[in-house]
């Protein structure tokens, strides 16, 4: 039995959702996906601008007590929409990619100011550039609000620069830093303070206006540090092109290139990838000069990442892999965002800047394994009419072992049956 | 939707006075209707092993078939609890015999569902829908009698008057229908029966990453290694009795419900039945005891009636455990109960007596064990009768499990 098409859903996509028609051409649908142009553009999740606009708003005319602030009522009106796309889309690779990019170019809700923005982050600088350059993207996300105050860059001054100077006020180097070692080239590539410094001067300038009708990305020339910079023996000249420059050169810099085909292959081959597919996804970078789209497509023709269930499912692939697998109607859509919260992965809230991790080993906590064990129990009891075998069959085809179905088929009643169908040891991977 | 009412009201029932009630064009004759009368069935899931439950020491042929799993005789320490001089309580359930003693207990032998079905999910819900039809009947078998005793307005009554309650983490099918029920656990509760666990830990043993993780996280919830190999008691054994004990509590309030229906799982014993076993039946003995205890001055107009899905083999598999089989018995406990006796003709264990040579072969079907209680408690008539359990028209009502 062919088992591609159940692991191109599982492994590539975010689990089987129902009985959806398995495709006839596990290769073809995948690929597909990245040719289409993304449909999950078109969802109604507010605009950057709307959340700028809510937080001047929210701060000129506070909201009366115990109202809550516009802010917050963006990000309850868009949450829904992000999490009833992950449990019902078709194009589930493409939206796979979606959010791979979104972590590694984290952006938190740890920051409470960029709560309104970073569903609209996900929307207008990730999501548009999933099968564009790496570049592009990175261009993107250094330019977007959310990033630039979850990271603090709009505040960062040039000492020199005439605001600099007025304020008495100077660099804040976050943003350089982490762009540099966990966004791009990684701390491997042997940079030195020297140079995290010159990023974060070449960085200034770069911030958020909200004094203007349309408050966003703004180069503020006044707050720029003059002069030329050197950044990793590279020269780039003053303003905001210097900036731009630098970030295109780090883009395509081949350590860049060499962390991100190893991050693509740990997500989809294995925790601990071989030098050999890493080099294989490196070269195609190299070659393209960051094409994503290539990169992407050349991990599908990587043999291990078909090797079946090598991958723990992470909280939130979890959560939405059991949503798709369920399949009810939305109103009794169990709360996703509350699951995540619960298991382990609070959606867009990763503690650091390097966002969560994708291996095992940081995932294998029991006593989450658990939690979602007592989850499938409760939802098991609440809808007392699924068919577990349909379930199990249906959400795992040829990847459910022997032991696990006969234990399914064997459970003591159809609740326990439904449960360890979510819980079983074969759920759990991708 | 529609939801059939019945013109008998609560009050004529506790003045007592007879009264013919019509619902859904049956006619249901109460003569003399005692008053508040109380029904709950206690779903057993998993599949009890009837044989060592009211073990049948009598039977010449039990030692051969499964001698490790018979309990000592009674009489000696830690012996069966005598039952008549044939069969023997497992000494697990001493609550029990003491209602046997009292006569308010009757257990039932080698009843079955009326199916050689050994499928878990199948037989549970021929258990629950009453019927062993495949398609047709959706709705539970207790929902149906709730709506044949409905009160006056029972239908659009507010939540927490419902005449039927289910008393745990989830309603079961036997309550399911279009007669508005009732649900109730307590705060913190729904515990999980720690078998589902053990399968679960059993489950993930084989993977390298998951097995362990899981196996420690068991451990630090207090279940130990040898428990979750089911060579040892579980925890978390006093979450059945409490809920039996408020379950009681609120059937005997006055406005409290008349029909309830609670589950306990755990007896499925495929391996090591002998150390798995006894801390079960001792769960089951102890909530029984606490509903009871619950009931108080309620249990004369109580019956409970305590049933599972199917039996087990009647031999010892290659784990030291019983697979699934047919014929198992069934429990049958209240005031009024015609008890201090064991219920049901024993088919005999010799070769030719075994169902395809390996389970109890079942002489008595469920349905016509809960059709007797029925007609004698609620005073239903044949018709009654068979809108409760539509197909078993050719299943008699068992007789006497009452006292008149």
């Amino acid at each position: 039995m062919d088992i591609r098409p159940i692991q191109a859903m599982i492994r590539f996509g975010l689990g089987r959702r129902g009985c959806e028609t398995l495709p006839a051409d596990p290769m073809a649908w995948l690929r597909g996906q990245l040719r289409d142009p993304d449909p999950a553009l078109a969802l109604p999740i507010s605009s950057s601008l709307a959340g700028l606009e809510a937080h001047r708003l929210d701060r000129e005319l506070k909201p009366v007590e115990g109202q809550p602030h516009r802010t917050e009522l963006l990000w309850k009106a868009d949450a829904p929409i992000a999490m009833r796309n992950l449990a019902e889309t078709g194009h589930p690779f493409r939206e796979r990619m979606v959010w791979f990019w979104a972590n590694h170019f984290t952006v938190s809700l740890r920051r409470g100011e960029v709560r309104p923005l970073v569903l609209p982050y996900v929307q207008e600088a990730i999501r548009p550039h999933v099968t564009g350059r790496f570049t592009n993207m990175l261009g993107a996300v250094m330019r977007h609000p959310a990033m630039l105050w979850y990271l603090d860059n709009h505040d960062s001054m040039g000492p020199d620069s005439p605001a600099g100077i007025r304020n008495h006020r100077g660099l804040n180097e976050n943003l350089a830093r982490e762009c540099l070692e966990l966004h791009t080239v990684g701390a491997a590539a042997g940079y030195t303070q020297a140079d995290v410094t010159a990023f974060a001067r070449l960085l200034t300038g770069w911030s958020v206006d909200m004094g203007t009708a349309s408050p966003g990305f703004a180069f503020m020339p006044e707050r720029h540090e003059p002069g030329a910079k050197t950044l990793m023996g590279q020269t780039f000249p003053e303003g905001q092109a210097g900036g731009e420059a630098a970030l295109t050169w780090l883009g395509n810099h081949p350590a860049t290139f060499r962390r991100v085909a190893e991050k693509l292959v740990r997500h989809f081959c294995a925790d601990q990838p071989t030098a050999a597919d890493v080099k294989r996804i490196n070269d195609v970078l190299r070659q393209t000069r960051g094409d994503l789209k290539a990169a992407t497509l050349a991990v599908l023709d990587l043999p291990s990442a078909w090797q079946p269930l090598t991958k723990l499912r992470s909280p939130g692939d979890f959560v939405i892999a059991s949503m798709r697998a369920l399949d009810l109607p939305e109103a009794e859509r169990p709360d996703m965002l509350g699951l995540m919260n619960h298991f382990g992965q609070p959606f867009m809230n990763a503690p650091l800047p390097n966002g969560w991790p994708d291996t095992a080993t940081d995932w294998l906590d029991g006593e989450m394994l658990l939690r979602r064990a007592d989850w499938a129990m409760g939802v098991a009891a609440k809808h007392p009419t699924i068919d577990p075998m349909a379930l199990a069959d249906d959400s795992l085809g040829a990847l459910l072992g022997e032991r696990s179905r006969s234990a399914i088929m064997r459970a003591a009643s159809r609740r326990d049956a439904v449960a360890l169908a979510l819980a079983g040891p074969e759920f759990q991977r991708r | 939707m529609h939801h059939p009412r019945s013109v008998l009201s609560r009050r004529a029932t506790l003045l007592g006075l007879a009264a013919v009630a019509t619902v859904r064009g049956i006619s249901l004759a109460l003569a003399d209707a005692p008053g508040d009368q109380r029904f709950v069935v206690v779903i057993l899931r998993g599949a009890l092993d009837g044989l060592a439950a009211v073990v049948p020491y009598g039977d010449a042929a039990l030692m051969g078939l499964r001698g490790g799993l018979v309990p000592k005789q009674p009489g000696t320490p830690e012996g069966m609890l005598d039952l008549g001089g044939f069969y023997g309580l497992h000494p697990a359930m001493p609550g029990l015999h003491g209602i046997y003693r009292a006569g308010g207990l009757l257990p039932v032998h080698a009843v079955s569902n009326g199916t050689g079905v050994r499928s878990h999910f199948v037989a549970q819900d021929h258990l629950e829908l009453g019927s062993v039809k495949e398609e047709g009947i959706t709705s539970g078998w207790l929902n149906r009698l709730a709506g044949l005793l409905a009160r006056p307005g029972a239908a659009t009554a507010k939540a927490g008057s419902e005449s039927a309650l289910a008393v745990g983490p989830s309603m079961p099918l036997l309550l399911r229908g279009p007669v508005p029920v009732g649900s109730w656990m307590p705060a913190g509760g729904g515990k999980i029966d720690p078998s589902f666990y053990a399968e679960l830990a059993a489950m993930h043993g084989a993977d390298p990453a998951t097995g362990p993780a899981i196996q420690v996280a068991l451990q630090e919830r207090g279940f130990s290694a040898e428990a979750l190999a089911g060579m040892a008691p579980m925890p978390n054994a006093g979450a059945f009795p409490a809920l039996c004990a408020a379950a009681g509590r609120m059937l005997a309030a006055p406005a409290g419900p008349s029909l309830a229906a609670l589950e306990v799982g755990g007896w499925d014993t495929h391996a090591h039945q002998a150390g798995r076993l006894p801390p079960v039946l001792k769960t089951l003995d102890d909530g029984l005891v606490a509903l009871k205890d619950g009931l108080g001055e309620a249990w004369p107009r109580t019956v409970v009636l305590v049933v599972t899905e199917f039996g087990r083999t009647v031999r010892i598999n290659g784990t030291q455990g019983t697979d699934h089989g047919t014929a198992s018995v069934a429990f049958v406990l209240g005031g009024n109960v015609a008890g201090g006796r064991v219920g049901g003709r024993w088919p005999g264990l010799t070769g030719r007596n075994l169902f395809e040579n390996r389970d109890l072969q079942p002489t008595n079907d469920l349905r016509g064990v809960a059709k007797g209680l029925l007609a004698q408690h609620f005073s239903l008539g044949d018709t009654a009768l068979a809108s409760v359990f539509p197909d078993s028209g050719t299943i008699p009502t068992m007789k006497g499990l009452l006292r008149a």
